[in-house]
Formats: structure tokens, C-alpha cells, sequence
């Protein structure tokens, strides 16, 4: 089980309180949190990650177990604490201007 | 009895504002979409419960909203209100889903090198006039879509990017594609108009474009003043009884055609300056104009600290001010291009909204004006649902 972490924003478009829990088969990575949660949130999709490219917004940044993996290759595995649930992914709206 | 509801768009959510047709008392419903930029709410012609907003975010990109119930509750099309699934199976999720069909290409940039489109935002979304479930997007990068399915999905009408657009390049406020009117008389027939390209025309329900610009100049924009494309055109606005006749805000001119924009000429006259963004035609009266002159393309405030709106009854070149009960001192607000509208009860009412937050109505044509609120962020859009 997997635990995400929305910015308030985006909590607001899926209509969730709280942290999300997926439920990920397979490895887990920046790629398979993120389908796993548009799967279940499609109103989500472009808003994370560009529709076609899927590159990560330009003003999203991906924080996990206090560091910043914005910048990794999203098929790359996430810490064991991510994939058991201990910590947390979250998804962070850039702190630039607002 | 009549009501008035007028849809605010504004920097940080949107805003409904109601009345019956007095116009006198008015319910301030929001913020929605609370701390979104909302560049634009529209209502159906067809069915006025009906409305369609563009929410956007430089985070977060673009999220299409809809209303089926005259704005009291709201939905990405395509995926149901508090739902994941439906009984189809899970939502595709596409109503967001703006992508450039074809090559992608390259317009101009400031520097005149050329520059890849790239999607940004949704400015300006224009219902059909018949059709609630059809609908037009105006983007920046510019670009028309169309969704025939209530907004649930989006595709480029791409030809219009042919008509030169290598040559299109953004103004200030980026190269947006800010107002779309439909021909009452032509459902074939679709005006555009683009900053900074000019205005375009399809006869052929978006297959083919023209430029329609012959007559414009823009002397210290581009470097022939007389091309065919590039000009930074601001808004457009035509009177649905007589859809030949078009009136333009250009960056600097305010311009009339009477050939459906086969050719234009000027008729700013009298007004103090020329340069501005909204236009607007009186409901009942095809020849009475509303502009707005803001001091200079470099300034972006009203002459004299003084913010006032000029008509002409004669189809322009004619202008006077109307001041009475607009701010005539210390006033430094600017009225941006979609944030001026007309209802069309006996006795029209004009609104306008400003960047310091201010949404001004008259019932009267203009005569008088009074805020219906003062203290809203800086606003985007204003648009006008009359309900009869």
C-alpha cells in the first residue's frame, strides 16, 4: 500500500480529504504511483504529468522521505519506506511565486 | 420576471452575480475554484443551465469545468461529480486533454525567431448557439478547438494554423486566441481573432481560413504595417442582427468592417486614446459601440486617473464619455479584453470588470454606473446570462 500526498489544489479536483492509499502490483516508481493514481483519479491526468509526453509539470516536485526526486527517472525504484507505506510520496506544488 | 447573472471571472476563482431585472440588488455568489485563475465562464445560448469555464494554474495546468444546473454545481465533463467510475467504467479523463493535432510547428517569437507551439491555457470558450454540447476553445498558443460532447473531449480544427501561422507571434499577454463569434445567419461562417495575428474567417465550419485584416496598420508592431498577418488585434465584436458589421479594439486603433472583415477602416475619432481591450456592441442598437481607452500600450491605465467608458450611437468615430458614477480621480485600473459584456432586457445593460477588482454595471446603456462589488481579485472575464 502506498501512501500519496496531494498539494491542496489537487485534493480539491479528486475530491479527496487526506492522504490516498494505492494498492501498486509490481515495482514501485514515480511512473506506477502516478498511473495508479490517475487510474483511480482521472480528473488528475495533465495535471501531475503532461497528457501525451508525461513528463512531470514543469512546477510539480515529487519529495520522498526528505529528499527531492523531481529529477529522477520516474521508472526508477522508490525507497522500501515508500513501497511499504511507512513514508509517504508527495507531490508538491513548486514554491515559485503564488 | 427577468433575472441577470453575470459570470465573473477573475485571478485567484470565479464569481456568479445575480439580479432580477431592476438590477438594483445583487447576490454575490463565490469564490469557486477558489485560488484557480478563471479566464473565462460562458453560458449556452441553447440552454442557459448550461456553462463552461476554463480553470487554469501554472502548476496545474488546464481544467475544463461544467455546470449543468446555471452554476450551482460543477464538473469536469466526462468524469460525474464525487465519482471515479461510472457504469461505462472508468473515465478517460480527456476533458483537460488539449494537444495540437498534426506538426506541431513553429510561430514567431518576440525576437522574431521562430518558436514551437506549446500549449498553455484555455482564454476564451464560446458555446454554439445552438448546441449545448458543442463548444469552442480559444488557447494560447493559439489554436480553435471544438468539443461536440459537452467538453468531454477536445480537437484541434487545425487549418487555421495554416493561414500563415509561422507568421504569428504573442503579444504581451501571450499569442492567445481570445474571441470566437459565430454568424447567426451563417452556421458555416466563424470569426477569430488572435494577439498577435489578427482576425481570421471560416466559411466552412473551420476547414479552411483567411486572414481578414486588410485595412489594419500597425506602424510600430511589425514591420510592414500592412501585412497581411501579425497585427495585435484585441478583441472584436459584432451585433447579431447584422453579423457583416464588425467593430475591433485593435492594439492601437479602434476599426470597423462592413464586409465581414474583408476590409477594415478606422473610427476611433474623438476618443481621447485609441489604445484599449474590450468592445461591445449594444444589444438593441447595432450602431452604439462601448470602448474603454486605456492611456498607452506601454501604461495600461486610464487617461488622467480617471476611468471612463466612451459610446458612439453613429458606429463609431463619434464618442462621448460617460462618467456618472465611474471613479474620475486617482484611478489606476485596467479593463482587460473578455471583461466587458451586454445583457439584453428593454433597457440594455452594460458590465465591465477591472484589475482592481471592481465589477460596474449600468442599467441604463451606459448612462450610469454603480459596482455591483468592489473588492474581488483582479478580473479576467465578465460575461452575461439574461433569463427570461
Amino acid at each position: 500500500m502506498i501512501r500519496v500526498v496531494l498539494p491542496a489544489h489537487l485534493r480539491t479536483l479528486a475530491r479527496v480529504d487526506g492522504e490516498i492509499k494505492l494498492d501498486i502490483e509490481g515495482p514501485v516508481t514515480q511512473r506506477s504511483v502516478l498511473d495508479a493514481l490517475e487510474a483511480r483519479y482521472p480528473m488528475l491526468r495533465g495535471t501531475i504529468r503532461d497528457h501525451v509526453t508525461l513528463k512531470r509539470r514543469a512546477f510539480i516536485r515529487f519529495f520522498a522521505c526528505e529528499q527531492d526526486l523531481s529529477n529522477e527517472s520516474p521508472d526508477t525504484l522508490l525507497p522500501d519506506t515508500i513501497a511499504t507505506g511507512a513514508e509517504p510520496f508527495l507531490i508538491i506544488g513548486a514554491m515559485a511565486g503564488g | 420576471m427577468s433575472t441577470v447573472r453575470v459570470l465573473v471571472g477573475t485571478r485567484k476563482g470565479a464569481f456568479v452575480l445575480t439580479s432580477d431585472g431592476k438590477r438594483k440588488q445583487w447576490d454575490v455568489s463565490g469564490p469557486l475554484f477558489t485560488g484557480w485563475e478563471m479566464y473565462h465562464l460562458k453560458g449556452s445560448p441553447a440552454d442557459p443551465n448550461r456553462i463552461y469555464a476554463s480553470q487554469t494554474s501554472g502548476w496545474f495546468g488546464q481544467i475544463i469545468q461544467r455546470s449543468d444546473d446555471g452554476g450551482k454545481t460543477w464538473h469536469q465533463p466526462g468524469t460525474p461529480p464525487g465519482e471515479t467510475m461510472t457504469p461505462e467504467g472508468t473515465p478517460k479523463g480527456e476533458s483537460n486533454k488539449f494537444v495540437y493535432e498534426g506538426e506541431v510547428g513553429k510561430h514567431l517569437w518576440y525576437d522574431g525567431t521562430p518558436h514551437p507551439w506549446e500549449f498553455k491555457r484555455v482564454w476564451h470558450l464560446e458555446p454554439s448557439l445552438t448546441d449545448p454540447d458543442t463548444v469552442y476553445a480559444g488557447v494560447e498558443d493559439a489554436a480553435l478547438f471544438r468539443s461536440t460532447d459537452g467538453g468531454q473531449t477536445w480537437h484541434e480544427l487545425s487549418a487555421l494554423r495554416s493561414a500563415k501561422g509561422n507568421l504569428w507571434q504573442p503579444g504581451a499577454g501571450g499569442m492567445c486566441l481570445h474571441t470566437i463569434m459565430q454568424d447567426p445567419n451563417h452556421p458555416e461562417r466563424i470569426f477569430i481573432a488572435i494577439s498577435a495575428a489578427g482576425v481570421f474567417r471560416t466559411d466552412d465550419r473551420g476547414k479552411t481560413w483567411r486572414p481578414m485584416n486588410r485595412g489594419l496598420k500597425s506602424q510600430y508592431e511589425l514591420p510592414d504595417p500592412d501585412a497581411e498577418v501579425g497585427h495585435c488585434v484585441h478583441r472584436i465584436a459584432m451585433h447579431p442582427s447584422r453579423p457583416n458589421v464588425l467593430f475591433m479594439q485593435k492594439h492601437w486603433d479602434v476599426m470597423r468592417s462592413d464586409d465581414a472583415g474583408e476590409s477594415w477602416h478606422e473610427v476611433s475619432g474623438n476618443l481621447p486614446t485609441d489604445f484599449g481591450f474590450p468592445i461591445d456592441v449594444h444589444a438593441h442598437e447595432p450602431n452604439t459601440v462601448y470602448v474603454i481607452p486605456i492611456k498607452s500600450d506601454s501604461e495600461h491605465i486610464p487617461p488622467d486617473g480617471k476611468l471612463r467608458v466612451y459610446r458612439s450611437r453613429t458606429g463609431g468615430n463619434e464618442w462621448e464619455p460617460l462618467t456618472k458614477g465611474l471613479p474620475q480621480r486617482d484611478c489606476y485600473v485596467n479593463v482587460l479584453r473578455d471583461a466587458m459584456a451586454v445583457d439584453s432586457l428593454d433597457s440594455c445593460g452594460v458590465y465591465f470588470g477591472t484589475t482592481g477588482g471592481q465589477v460596474y454595471a449600468s442599467a441604463n446603456g451606459g448612462d450610469s454606473w454603480t459596482a455591483i462589488v468592489h473588492d474581488l481579485p483582479a478580473v479576467l472575464s465578465v460575461e452575461v446570462q439574461t433569463l427570461r
